[in-house]
């Protein structure tokens, strides 16, 4: 009964995380280089909370995530600028293609593991931004022109549904499969658990909410280019969830609005904001080699709401 | 020995390249036997059980469970055919809460789906809940209850190979395979181990096959042995028997049942 709350306290609490901010948009207090500054923030999150659940939550090291982002750019750009149709369907279409894409590339390549994988990983998404660099269609290099329709209550939308969707599932006897691949594969198979079948899933899943991601990624410019979406961009996202401490979704969400926020303001110094970047790495790994979070969530912090990983939650 | 076996080994083998492992593989295991494998190190015991559970695909022979062929099924389906195990070192999922380790294990018996859990169903709910408390009513026969909510990692070694086998079990089986459960222990962890094996074999009308190399759990719990040598089965029969017979001797048991007799006689 008590997880009920806690799953109130985090209704509200997002509620008024958006009113306020909303609110703040309306009157002007934040001028539109912070409320944009707000809404990249949120994508990353979503990026973060998706890749967390890949490797964090079962433990496949893919680091090619931005491939994924890039399918739910393109695809939702395709659907708003060639159909005309309304960006909800965008961002959903996105997602949904980007899942088949996670399917299409988790299939074969979750068969290797660690190094392996990790390779292969960083292979397709690699493959498919070259793709869409040789689709005409889509403008190739010079990319494509987008219409800017992302707005703080669209990301707002898509980064609650991907936390909890992704809470919801980890707190699960599905999420816990997940979580006894990554702790122990061999062990996992003995109990019964279809170790590939969570393995795809989860996949297909953190795909599917790279693709959301990209779709308001796309729609947050005015244009988009393959080489938005290149293994750098992978990496941005993988050290949120790195940062965060594997296996910490909270660890992933403060990774995430930490590094865009040190990002964003060093913006204009590229070389010292990759320098400063990798001092923070160079720091946490020799301080704090398990994340900043570790394993744990924050609301372990809390002794209230204390209780097993894995199998609790806040809707039981 | 006239109804059907539970287990029936046919005859199986596997090769690594050009090293046969083990060959020429036959075992029976009635319903309600608790049986012993021994052997040697690198006998090829453990490759044994590998086969048994789907771990490795034989390269000859056939395996059956009540009948059904198991040869070339994943070791998961294995386990929902009946077959569970433990393992030689320990692999609990360390992260995990005993609770959630066992909870694992219900897994496939739980119905719920990914998408009534993703939207909080009430088949979410009912299902969760029935395996919680059946997890804690299994952990609770293993007198693991205090320690619930307590990482896997952070048990002491005897009950980690407790919550392992008590896993195993969780996971419903017919036959479970044993692998050398009371390596590392003290003599009172392997006696309290001895009598957990005796009491779990009459709650759940289980059948057990149990690697060991304290020849004196394995002589004093089984009724019958298999021996195995160099990935091939040398002897098999009552521990008597085996005691006695003297290609086991040769091969394996001489200084070992020296020992046991002096562990055993005096005191
Ligand atoms: N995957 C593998 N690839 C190659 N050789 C293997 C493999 N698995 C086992 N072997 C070999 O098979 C033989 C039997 O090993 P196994 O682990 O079954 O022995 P064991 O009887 O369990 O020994 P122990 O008492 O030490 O546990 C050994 O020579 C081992 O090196
Ligand atoms: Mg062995």
């Amino acid at each position: 009964m008590k997880k009920v709350k806690g799953f109130w306290i985090y209704v509200v609490l997002s509620v008024v995380i958006y009113g306020v901010v909303q609110l703040l948009i309306n009157g002007g207090i934040l001028n539109p280089f912070y409320a944009n500054t707000l809404i990249f923030i949120g994508i990353n999150i979503i990026l973060a909370v998706s890749l967390h659940l890949v490797i964090g939550i079962t433990g496949q090291f893919s680091i090619g995530h931005a491939g994924f982002l890039a399918v739910g750019a393109y695809i939702s750009a395709i659907i708003t600028m060639k159909f005309q149709l309304p960006f909800p369907l965008a961002l959903l279409a996105g997602g949904i293609v980007a899942a088949l894409a996670g399917l299409l590339v988790g299939i074969p390549s979750l068969r290797l593991k660690g190094d392996y994988l990790a390779i292969a990983t960083l292979g397709f998404g690699e493959i498919i931004r070259i793709v869409f660099l040789n689709i005409d269609y889509v403008g190739g290099a010079s990319g494509m022109q987008v219409t800017h329709l992302t707005t703080w209550t669209y990301t707002f939308i898509c980064l609650f549904i991907t936390i909890t969707v992704i809470t919801n599932f980890t707190n699960s006897r599905h999420g816990r499969a997940c979580i006894s691949v990554r702790e122990n594969e061999i062990a996992a198979d003995a109990m019964g658990i279809n170790t590939t079948y969570y393995k795809v899933v989860a996949f297909a899943l953190g795909s599917f909410f790279a693709g959301i991601a990209g779709g308001l990624f796309a729609h947050n410019f005015y244009i988009i280019q393959p080489g938005n979406f290149g293994f750098l961009k992978s990496f941005d996202i993988l050290i949120f969830v790195v940062l965060g401490g594997l296996g910490s979704l909270s660890g992933s969400v403060i990774a995430a609005i930490l590094l865009t926020v040190v990002s964003t303001f060093l913006q204009d110094y590229p070389e010292t904001r990759m320098i400063i970047y990798s001092v923070v790495l160079v720091l946490v790994m020799l301080y704090r080699p398990q994340g900043l979070m570790g394993t744990r969530e924050v609301t372990d912090l809390f002794g209230k709401w204390k209780g097993p990983k894995g199998g609790n939650s806040y809707g039981k | 020995m006239g109804s059907n076996p539970l287990l029936k080994v046919q005859s199986a083998g596997i090769q690594f390249g050009g090293l046969k492992a083990v060959w020429d593989f036959n075992m029976e295991i009635h319903q309600g036997e608790l049986v012993g494998l021994i052997g040697p190190n690198g006998a090829g015991k453990t490759t044994c059980f590998n086969l048994l559970t789907g771990v490795y695909v034989p390269t000859e022979g056939d395996i059956s469970l009540e009948g059904q062929r198991l040869n070339g099924l994943a070791p998961y389906q294995v386990t929902r055919k009946g077959i569970s195990r433990t393992f030689q070192n320990i692999r609990l999922f360390n992260e995990l809460s005993v609770l959630d380790n066992v909870k694992v294990a219900y897994h496939s018996l739980a119905k719920h789906s990914i998408v009534s859990s993703i939207f909080r169903l009430p088949s979410h709910f009912s299902g969760e809940k029935e395996m919680e408390e059946k997890s804690i009513e299994f952990l609770k026969i293993f007198q693991l209850e205090p320690y619930l909510y307590e990482k896997a990692k952070n048990l002491p070694y005897g009950m980690q190979r407790r919550l392992e086998i008590a896993r195993a079990l969780a996971a419903g089986p017919k036959l479970l395979l044993l692998d050398e459960p009371a390596a590392g222990m003290n003599p009172q962890e392997t006696h309290e181990l001895m009598e957990l094996i005796a009491f779990v074999r009459e709650k759940f009308n289980l059948t057990i096959l149990l690697i060991e190399h304290d020849m004196k759990l394995v002589m004093g719990i089984c009724e019958r042995i298999y021996v195995l040598d160099h990935g091939q089965l040398i002897a098999d029969g009552t521990p008597n028997e085996i005691r006695n017979n003297p290609k086991v001797i040769e091969a394996y048991l001489g200084e070992e049942a020296a020992e046991s007799h002096a562990e055993s006689s005096p005191n």
